[in-house]
């Protein structure tokens, strides 16, 4: 239903747009003048590296400026928001990770629909995410450490790195599929929450690998395993979850690319174009490494697997956030 | 000597003609964006970033840096100026700095603080290379509890921070309080006086509330009356430092440096508090406490230095442990990424080039500054003489530039103005701002510190006082408490220091 009446808008704005003569000629020069790419975080966290790294190979392909326009808060919605009421014209484009369908649920009151408001361009990354426990923590590995939040419930201090993070995520999932509760403890970014983790201030964390590889590669951290099916490559030692006594586990940072409701869909292919020739590009592939990260496959890079994978994922954490009964408003 | 090959390798990577230009670019571009009020380090580096991929990780790091702590050198130019504070660190320089320049000495101030900011730098610079590595760990012990008893600490002594009343200075410490408390709860997500916007739900933005109540309500109050400005330009005298200027800044900036440095290396506040409790030291131990709110150059050299010091050592949990103790590291931390560079505690070993390279950097960067510094303190001061009816559009038009840049976010212009007719409304009931900004800047720190240390330890309280850190900093606080509420006390401890 949902689909249709999209598609159905989306044909209908197309059609409106190329009832206009000068929106014809927009389109078939589009762009004409730089992109703005909207990164609904701060700059410098592991996101706004993603677009940065996205939006300079985009710019070679699409032969004007993509340029990044970080527009933090609110866990990310006030950026989406501000890209929702956007004017449709492919000149505003959003890079969102997960939290774009968590907030769906998170936030009750959100002024925009996260299924309705966006044409999807397509996905970009999925960045895997670790759990990693302090230096003196006592079990060995993730079987031990399954056994020991069992055992221990809530006097196991779970850090995180905000309500609605990824790392808060990570936490309710885990919690969910131990049907175990620890004490959770929120931070203001991941920053803070590391430094009690090495400081032996609380006891676990989950995050990307963006923010824990070093600190894993330094021995600072024990990491118990990673949430993704497949290991990751820059960690090969590390073991899955899914493989490691939580079968069925698993949560990454998928990232994707969105343009306002209405966006024509001629715009739409040629951003997807510049975004999969991005995805191909050795430098981008060469630094996606270095974070511990891919891009995805290019069957993903579309529109259409990009839509029905952003409302799977909705489906999902609806009621594991629910159930854990925390929002963000 | 293993420091004197590193320090060697470090100034063979720092010393070329390319690292060079780009840690001038960078001093030159911070104390730029120092200078523009509201235009910080964080905007300006996140634009910048995209440069960055093409040059080499240490030429680019070198860069960023010298952004950071040339905007710590600028920024405290219009806040003794104009009474404008760009950032949180140079709250304190307008205090005293702004009065100095009433009373025609801007370019003492100036020189102060640039004096001042180069000791400062200079050797937290030197204490980074020798002891990061250990002052990183001693940043590792402290917890939430310890967080939390240098948060009272601080707000202690921030009542001394008032010239005037200590129940108005208590009184504006309380209202800070209460306007950090807006905003998402950290703990549940839960929205405070947000009003159902999104814009809001981060809270109020410290530097829209600090331009505001310092910046447009100064302006605001200069129109009401014609005389003080002409008395301003007429009394500009004497640009350097007399050899009495000079006997009374030395001690304030020793100090300051040390407690700079040590605030610094602490993630999450230390860094904002190091220039607060400078002055609240210098106040406190001076032979003539009553000068301090009316132009007491010591209250410029201290708290100058401490933000120096802590700027160049909160680069310490950064380099050494791959950790970001603020918005300005996270940005450098985005940037080794970006470079292929994964942060994290191996950097030290893994990189010695970058490790070195940028340490050395940040004393020629230090030197630098001072050089540039010092012969535009008459340009500067020369500002002062640009007529009202030019200035004031001016300064309210960067202001607003400024804010908006900060966030992306319109309603922190609109919160700007806001604020500027309270400031206003503050002036002429005599109530001090500067204690409002450190409960702003303090309060939600000691309500989130407070719940994690509770969630920590499971609700039992004497956390705060079997952890021997966070004990002794309490035992302080209370003490501190004592000598302000007993004058009797205060008396006797000054003879004490004159003797």
């Amino acid at each position: 239903m949902t689909n249709m009446f999209k598609g159905a808008a989306a044909g209908l704005a197309a059609l409106a747009f190329a009832a206009l003569p000068f929106g014809a000629a927009q389109a078939q020069d589009f762009p004409t003048r730089p992109v703005t790419m909207v990164v609904p975080f701060s700059a410098g966290g592991p996101t706004d590296t993603v677009a940065r790294l996205i939006a300079e190979s985009m710019s070679r392909t699409l032969g004007q400026q993509v340029v990044v326009e970080n527009v933090g808060g609110a866990g990310g919605t006030r950026g989406a928001g501000q890209v929702a009421k956007a004017t449709p014209d492919g000149y505003t484009i959003l890079l969102h990770h997960i939290g774009q369908a968590t907030s769906a649920t998170l936030y009750r009151k959100l002024p925009y629909n996260v299924l309705t408001d966006f044409e999807e361009v397509g996905l970009v990354t999925d960045v895997p995410m670790t759990v990693i426990g302090k230096s003196a923590l006592e079990p060995k590995n993730a079987a031990e450490l399954i056994a020991y939040v069992k055992a221990n419930k809530d006097a196991v201090i779970y850090g995180n790195a905000g309500v609605g993070s990824a790392s808060h995520l990570c936490g309710m999932l885990f919690m969910s599929a131990l049907g175990t509760q620890m004490t959770t403890v929120p931070y203001q970014g991941t920053g803070p929450a590391m430094n009690d983790l090495v400081g032996g201030q609380i006891d676990l964390l989950c995050d990307q690998t963006t923010n824990t590889t070093g600190q894993i590669k330094a021995g600072k951290v024990k990491a118990y395993g990673v949430t993704t099916t497949t290991p990751v490559k820059s960690l090969p030692d590390i073991p899955t979850l899914d493989s490691a006594g939580l079968p069925g586990f698993e949560v990454a940072v998928w990232h994707g690319l969105y343009a306002p409701k209405g966006t024509p869909k001629a715009e739409i292919d040629k951003l997807n174009a510049a975004l999969v020739a991005a995805l191909q590009d050795p430098k981008v592939i060469s630094r996606f490494a270095d974070l511990g990260t891919e891009p995805v496959a290019l069957e993903r890079a579309t529109p259409e697997v990009h839509q029905k994978f952003l409302e799977a994922q909705v489906a999902k954490w609806k009621p594991i956030i629910e159930q854990a009964g925390v929002f963000a408003d | 000597m293993e420091i004197f090959d590193n320090l060697a390798l470090g100034f063979s990577v720092a010393v070329t003609f390319q690292n060079i230009f780009y840690c001038f670019i960078g001093v030159l571009l911070g104390t730029l964006i120092g200078v523009l009020p509201g235009l910080g380090p964080v905007p300006t580096i996140a634009m910048l970033l995209p440069i960055t991929f093409g040059l080499p990780p240490v030429s680019a790091l070198i860069m960023l840096s010298g952004i950071y702590y040339g905007a710590q050198y600028g920024g405290s130019t219009t806040a003794i100026l104009i009474n404008l504070p760009g950032e949180s660190s140079s709250v304190v320089t307008a205090i005293d700095g702004y009065q100095m320049a009433r009373q025609g000495r801007a370019g003492a101030a100036l020189a102060t603080a640039a004096i001042g900011s180069f000791f400062a730098g200079s050797v937290a610079t030197f204490l980074l290379a020798v002891f990061a590595p250990p002052l990183a760990d001693l940043a590792l012990k402290f917890g939430p509890p310890e967080y939390f008893a240098l948060m009272v600490l601080g707000l202690v002594a921030s009542v001394a921070l008032a010239s005037g009343s200590v129940v108005k200075a208590l009184a504006m410490v309380v209202l800070g309080i209460l306007l950090g408390l807006s905003g998402q709860d950290v703990y549940t997500g839960t929205p405070r006086f947000t009003f159902d916007m999104l814009e809001l739900a981060d809270g109020i933005e410290f530097v829209a509330l600090a331009m505001g109540v310092f910046g447009i309500g100064e302006i605001v109050r200069n129109l009401e009356d014609e005389h003080t400005r002409t008395v301003m330009v007429q009394k500009v005298k004497g640009l350097l430092l007399s050899k009495e200027d000079i006997k009374r800044i030395i001690g304030p900036i020793l100090r300051g440096t040390f407690l700079g440095s040590f605030l610094g290396i602490l993630p999450g506040g230390g860094a904002i508090l190091s220039s607060f409790s400078a002055y609240s030291i210098e106040k406190k131990i001076s032979r003539h406490p009553e000068q301090f709110g009316k132009g007491a150059i010591e209250g410029v050299a201290g708290p100058e230095a401490a933000n120096n010091a802590g700027a160049q050592t909160s680069f310490i949990p950064m380099l050494t442990l791959g950790i970001p103790s603020n918005p300005v590291m996270a940005l450098m931390i985005g940037a080794l990424i970006i470079q292929g560079i994964v942060p994290g505690p191996n950097v030290v070993n893994e990189q010695p080039n970058l490790f070195w390279g940028i340490i050395a950097s940040m004393w020629i960067g230090n030197l630098m500054l001072v050089v540039l510094n010092l012969p535009l303190i008459g340009i500067w001061v020369r500002l002062l003489t640009v007529p009202y009816h030019i200035l004031f559009p001016l300064i309210v038009g960067f202001c607003c530039i400024g804010v908006y840049s900060v966030n992306n976010n319109a309603i922190d212009v609109f919160t700007m103005a806001l604020f500027g007719v309270v400031g206003y409304v503050l002036v002429k009931l005599d109530c001090e701002p500067a204690p409002l900004l450190l409960g702003f800047i303090i309060g939600p720190m000691l309500e989130e510190y407070l719940r994690r240390a509770m969630l920590i330890s499971r609700g039992d309280p004497t956390v705060f006082f079997t952890r021997p850190i966070s004990a002794t900093m309490l035992g302080l606080a209370i003490l501190a408490l004592v000598v302000v509420l007993l004058p009797s006390v205060r008396r006797k401890r000054e003879e004490a220091f004159q003797e």
